[in-house]
């Protein structure tokens, strides 16, 4: 892995209040534990079950939401290829899963305002992992297990056990934006 | 293609399980290896790039190049849309089955074999139910002289091609109307298309062929100048702006945006100035073949 540990902060998924408080917009961070698996069907599905009044697959309380679609475990192999997919598509379902306790999300790209107020006014966190990076995401995960929604093959809802997984605060309680911190320092006149 | 070739107005067979095998190869490899110009260009970018972060990403994406070419995983789980281009010979007969169905064959047995993500829906705007097979390709037939049939894939994921933008311009907006759709399309884009990108533009047709220039245009090998001065000095004036957008990649920040700019152009209606934005990511997943 290119990113120095010396630069890193290590925390470990289930998330408390403490060690969200601690993250800022671009720190890089290193994490390990269990994270779910939910991207565009899934999230539909969870959010009507929440509308409908009905538990939801996984206790949300303090966990973490990737949004990814792996590829196929080839023989031999837990998992195929983990990266993440563009977060925005998640955005209008964002808001009621912090609600009901999801403490951070790892994804690509920005997130809506509303996201981002939310983000604060939950306490929670948004990461971001490398896009395009799937078979060296692929390293960090240790265990896969099938939680629901299984007829929705590459969209199903996953828990993964994962060692080491580098990602970056993209927003933090703060109101902290890296894509907005970042694109301030290099963008040159004429834009 | 020989001169001598050319001339030839023998019928030249062929099978079309060769079609169909030639597609299972390229969906493989397409997915698994990045080809060398991706590479170079990503190399160069890391090279340029100013932000520590951002060559470190662009470090991140040369060792997961490596690792999938390795461990034969694909580069991103999102193994896309196949997008397939025929560049068929007038004097090549299909023998053996239908040409459009060995293509389609191809991909369903090439990302089936190669545990490749299969990513599309039927009823796109209700049930999305999952094909399982990745199929249908989209094909792009165009008859060119000459006996042989040249075959380019190119994998399209969603997060680069969902930020397709399209506009007819006034003819009076001209070049430096071009050049502003342009570098709007990359900004509003952001970190969504996977940046630093591969930019695709079409400009002139009508509405369906100047998207499709843009989409044709990203085949060309990276950083290859459109052969035209003048749409050569488009592409270098729209890079320049592009990369002081200060996206960066994964839009994290810094001062490389986009690895490359490819136009193409042709004529237009009097009253027409069509121009279309097709992107691709960092992982640019395209390669060709020829029968």
């Amino acid at each position: 892995m290119t990113i120095e540990k010396t630069e890193t902060i290590n925390i470990t998924s289930p998330l408390d209040i403490e060690t969200v408080e601690k993250l800022h917009a671009g720190d890089r961070v290193l994490l390990s534990g269990v994270i779910y698996v939910a991207r565009d069907a899934a999230h539909k599905r969870l959010v009507h079950a929440l509308d409908q009044g009905e538990e939801l697959p996984f206790d949300p309380k303090g966990q973490t939401l990737y949004y990814m679609g792996p590829s196929p475990a080839p023989p031999g192999r837990k998992i195929g290829s983990v990266g993440p997919t563009t977060s925005t598509r998640m955005d209008s379902y964002t808001p009621r899963l912090l609600a009901a306790g999801v403490r951070a999300m790892i994804g690509k790209g920005s997130r809506s305002a509303e996201v981002r107020e939310s983000i604060k006014e939950y306490k929670a966190v948004y990461f971001v992992a490398t896009g395009g990076a799937g078979a060296l995401l692929h390293r960090t995960i240790k265990n896969v297990e099938p939680v629901a929604y299984e007829d929705l093959g590459a969209e199903a809802v996953l828990r993964l056990l994962v060692e080491d997984f580098p990602l970056i605060v993209a927003n933090d309680i703060y109101g902290g934006d890296v894509f907005e911190q970042g694109r301030a320092e290099y963008r040159r006149g004429g834009n | 293609m020989s001169n001598e070739v050319v001339q030839q107005s023998k019928i030249r067979e062929i099978q079309a399980i060769q079609v169909t095998q030639a597609i299972i190869h390229l969906c493989q490899q397409a997915n698994f290896s990045l080809g060398k110009d991706v590479l170079a260009a990503i190399q160069k970018a890391q090279a340029e790039e100013k932000s520590p972060l951002g060559r470190d990403i662009l470090g991140q994406l040369l060792e997961n190049a490596a690792l999938a070419d390795r461990e034969q995983l694909p580069l991103c789980q999102d193994c896309g849309v196949t997008v397939v281009f025929l560049e068929i010979g007038q004097n090549v007969h299909i023998n053996g089955g239908d040409l459009h169905s060995a293509v389609q064959e191809g991909v369903r047995q090439g990302y089936a074999k190669t545990y490749l993500r299969k990513s599309m829906v039927a009823k796109p705007f209700s049930d999305r139910i999952n094909t399982t097979d990745n199929t249908p390709a989209i094909i792009h037939t165009e008859i060119v002289p000459g006996d042989r049939l040249k075959i380019t894939i190119m994998c399209k994921g969603a997060g680069s091609e969902n930020m397709s933008r399209f506009a007819i311009l006034k003819p009076s907006e001209g070049r430096q109307g071009v050049v502003d759709f342009v570098v709007k399309a990359v900004d509003e884009a952001g970190a969504n298309p996977c940046p630093p990108l591969v930019v695709g533009v079409g400009i002139g047709g009508t509405a369906e062929m100047a998207m499709l220039l843009a989409k044709k245009s990203l085949i060309r090998p990276v950083g290859s100048p459109n052969l035209d001065p003048e749409v050569a000095g488009l592409e270098q004036e729209i890079l320049e702006r592009v990369n002081a957008l200060g996206v960066g990649t994964q839009g994290l920040g810094g001062s490389i945006t986009a690895l490359a700019v490819h136009a193409e152009a042709m004529p237009a209606h009097i009253g027409s100035l069509p121009v279309a934005v097709n992107l691709q990511c960092h992982s640019h997943r395209h390669r060709e073949a020829i029968i």
